[in-house]
């Protein structure tokens, strides 16, 4: 071997980047997917890289799927990349998801409430027996959907508070604190944590909720409800001063209601959990709200033990992209330090070697 | 660049960045936190040190980038390729001719002057972070310079091992105030932090923090005075140019256990091998 080989970094990262090109077309006989019919078709993915890049764009996301060549997490990462390069012209106002329009809704608490329990284009209830006639491309039968719900239905914690059986929204004016703008230190408040959970990767927060299940940090939730549909954006410019609908973005929307605190002097009430995500997400939104709930472990008086109720531990690790370059970074090339390691136990090996040489003699000699 | 700023980073990003730098050269060694943003290189790529370069770069500068001491290891070509297109500015691969250098793992054998910049990219910037996890309680600790776990470290080591057991990423006090990383540099290279007439920069984007070391700061590697701070070298000469002082990377060249030495800094090793070249 030639010492040259490892020369040559530049031609070979081009020769590498066509490679993947040519590899990411796959055999050129079959015509290449188009974006719509990632947007149209693999509509859950494209929700996920929504959530864990952080921007709400169907079309660029299914661009980073195809670039990507469906690997999740690097495609939410270059949606990241590009979102950070994007001017900020405003801030929405606060959404109001009671007056979402509904595709689902459902709740575990109530056997029924204003606006109804409202199934959606759910999976919970489908068995998983691969379907054949999707893979011979037939068309589905048109689906039976009721009008999309205008009546507003309350959000469940509206109907627990007007007994005041559950905590209330403390209401502020506050700006909300942006993880992508301004470093996060620890002690983190909720609204930061919530942020970084909303983009967190789901597996993690999956994860992290299952074990407080698991009591590792119990929080007895039952979901009050899941809400999935579209919901308004508004802005308020400066120059108007009353808000103006920019657009609709799809949310899910999990509260959990989670076993009560309270005294002998002071009336007891549910805790809440709460998970707001991108798209249509149960999974990423009830974990969001387990894992919310058990960070709020220390505000309610709880003793912090588990993984899932440590702050620091949850909100370092949740980020995927943080995490994967972190883990991946270690192929990078190490070996000066690792030299200094090379000779460092050769050092030591040799000290060791001497040191019971010595003994050896010693024992000899006695 | 057609569509993005100079150096990539928008104007209001930089001035940012600068800030935390300038508070970074205010308190030696201290960490500062900063905003740092979503790059288009993945984290552990060099986040940090890409934003610090973006934000000192200016038209007129010309850069170096290094890993493991060499120009030509894959990601130094893909950084110093990122600035060659998102600033047009020159690139070079000698120490003297640089205005900027960006590092990854090493420091260059040649000794830098006034006015050049450094830029480290670190992984984890928080030294007592293999000591303890919480960046809440290290903060703690820094504020109170309270740097006792370490020492205990390095007493563990000489108790089980008759000497420190750390190769690189050695420890050192600034200034005798605030203990820090010097980034996963060989502990070799650690005596050219001290006194250097370089501003030497450090950026860990994953971790949102940045620190500096203003020239001519005092930089201290941690020792005790009956086990002095020592580096550690392979012991051979480097095959290439001859050397026997500079810092070797070991080449395995065949499955006989063969090995070559050569010098880990190319640049460094090239230029000797030039002068040898000449005619005297």
């Amino acid at each position: 071997m030639a010492y040259v080989a490892v020369k040559g970094g530049e031609r070979a990262i081009d020769a590498a980047h066509a490679w993947l090109a040519t590899e990411r077309r796959g055999d050129p006989a079959v015509p290449q997917i188009e974006l719509n019919q990632i947007r149209e078709q693999l509509g859950r993915a494209i929700d996920r890289v929504m959530a864990e890049g952080s921007l709400y764009d169907r079309d660029l996301a299914a661009l980073a799927i195809k670039q990507a060549q469906g690997d999740l997490i690097e495609a939410a990462f270059l949606l990241r990349a590009f979102r950070t390069t994007l001017p900020r012209f405003a801030s929405s106002t606060p959404l109001d998801t009671a007056a979402m329009r509904i595709s689902r809704r459902i709740s575990a608490v109530f056997k029924d409430m204003p606006g109804g329990q409202v199934l959606g284009p759910t999976y919970d209830y489908t068995h998983r027996l691969l379907d054949f006639t999707l893979a011979a491309g037939i068309e589905p039968s048109p689906a039976l959907r009721e009008a999309a719900e205008t009546v507003r239905a309350p959000r469940i914690h509206d109907i627990l508070g007007q007994e005041g059986l559950i905590e209330p929204d403390a209401p502020s004016d506050a700006e909300p604190f942006d993880i992508t703008r301004e470093p996060l230190a620890f002690p983190a408040a909720r609204d930061a944590r919530l942020q970084s959970l909303a983009r967190g990767d789901e597996g993690f927060l999956l994860a992290m909720g299952y074990s407080t299940q698991r009591g590792w940090g119990g929080t007895h939730p039952f979901v009050g409800e899941i809400r999935m549909g579209a919901t308004a954006v508004e802005i308020t410019p400066p120059e108007l001063g009353f808000p103006i609908e920019i657009g609709e973005i799809t949310l899910t929307e999990c509260q959990m209601v989670n076993q009560f605190k309270g005294s002998r002097t002071v009336p007891p009430q549910f805790t809440r959990g709460y998970g707001l995500v991108f798209g249509h997400a149960d999974r990423r939104a009830m974990s969001m709200a387990l894992v919310d709930r058990a960070l709020r472990a220390g505000e309610l008086g709880e003793e912090a033990t588990a993984p899932a109720q440590i702050p620091e531990f949850v909100i370092s690790h949740c980020d995927n992209i943080e995490a994967t370059g972190f883990v991946e970074h270690l192929k990078l090339p190490h070996y000066v330090d690792f030299q200094s390691e090379l000779e460092t136990i050769r050092r030591m090996r040799r000290d060791a070697a001497n040191a019971s040489q010595d003994c050896d003699v010693q024992e000899a000699a006695e | 660049m057609n569509g993005y700023n100079f150096a990539y980073l928008d104007e209001q990003t930089k001035r940012m960045i600068r800030r935390a730098l300038l508070k970074a050269v205010a308190i030696p060694g201290h960490q500062i936190p900063f905003g740092s943003r979503e790059m288009p290189l993945p984290y552990g790529w060099g986040t940090g040190g890409i934003q610090v370069t973006a934000a000192v770069l200016g038209p007129q500068d010309v850069l170096k980038v290094i890993d493991q001491g060499a120009d030509d290891t894959t990601n130094a070509v893909s950084i110093r390729r990122f600035f060659a297109r998102t600033a047009g500015i020159a690139t070079t691969t000698h120490t003297s001719d640089a205005t900027i250098i960006q590092t990854r793992h090493r420091i260059p054998e040649q000794g830098l002057r006034e006015g050049q910049i450094l830029v480290y990219q670190v992984p984890m910037p928080e030294p007592l972070a293999k000591l303890e996890p919480s960046r809440a309680e290290t903060t703690r600790m820094h504020g109170l310079a309270e740097y006792g776990l370490m020492h205990v470290k390095l007493y563990e080591d000489i108790t089980r091992y008759g000497h420190v057991s750390i190769s690189y990423d050695y420890p050192v006090m600034v200034a005798e105030r605030y203990l820090m990383s010097p980034s996963p540099i060989p502990a070799y290279d650690n005596p050219k932090l001290h006194r250097n007439p370089a501003l030497q920069l450090f950026g860990a984007g994953r971790e949102k923090r940045l620190y500096a070391i203003p020239p001519y700061t005092a930089v201290r590697s941690l020792d005790f005075d009956d086990h002095p701070f020592r580096t550690t070298r392979a012991p051979q000469h480097c095959d290439l140019c001859g050397d026997d002082a500079s810092y070797l990377d070991e080449v395995v060249t065949d499955n006989q256990g063969g090995r070559m030495f050569v010098c880990s800094d190319t640049d460094h090793c090239e230029s000797r091998r030039a002068k040898q070249e000449q005619p005297a």
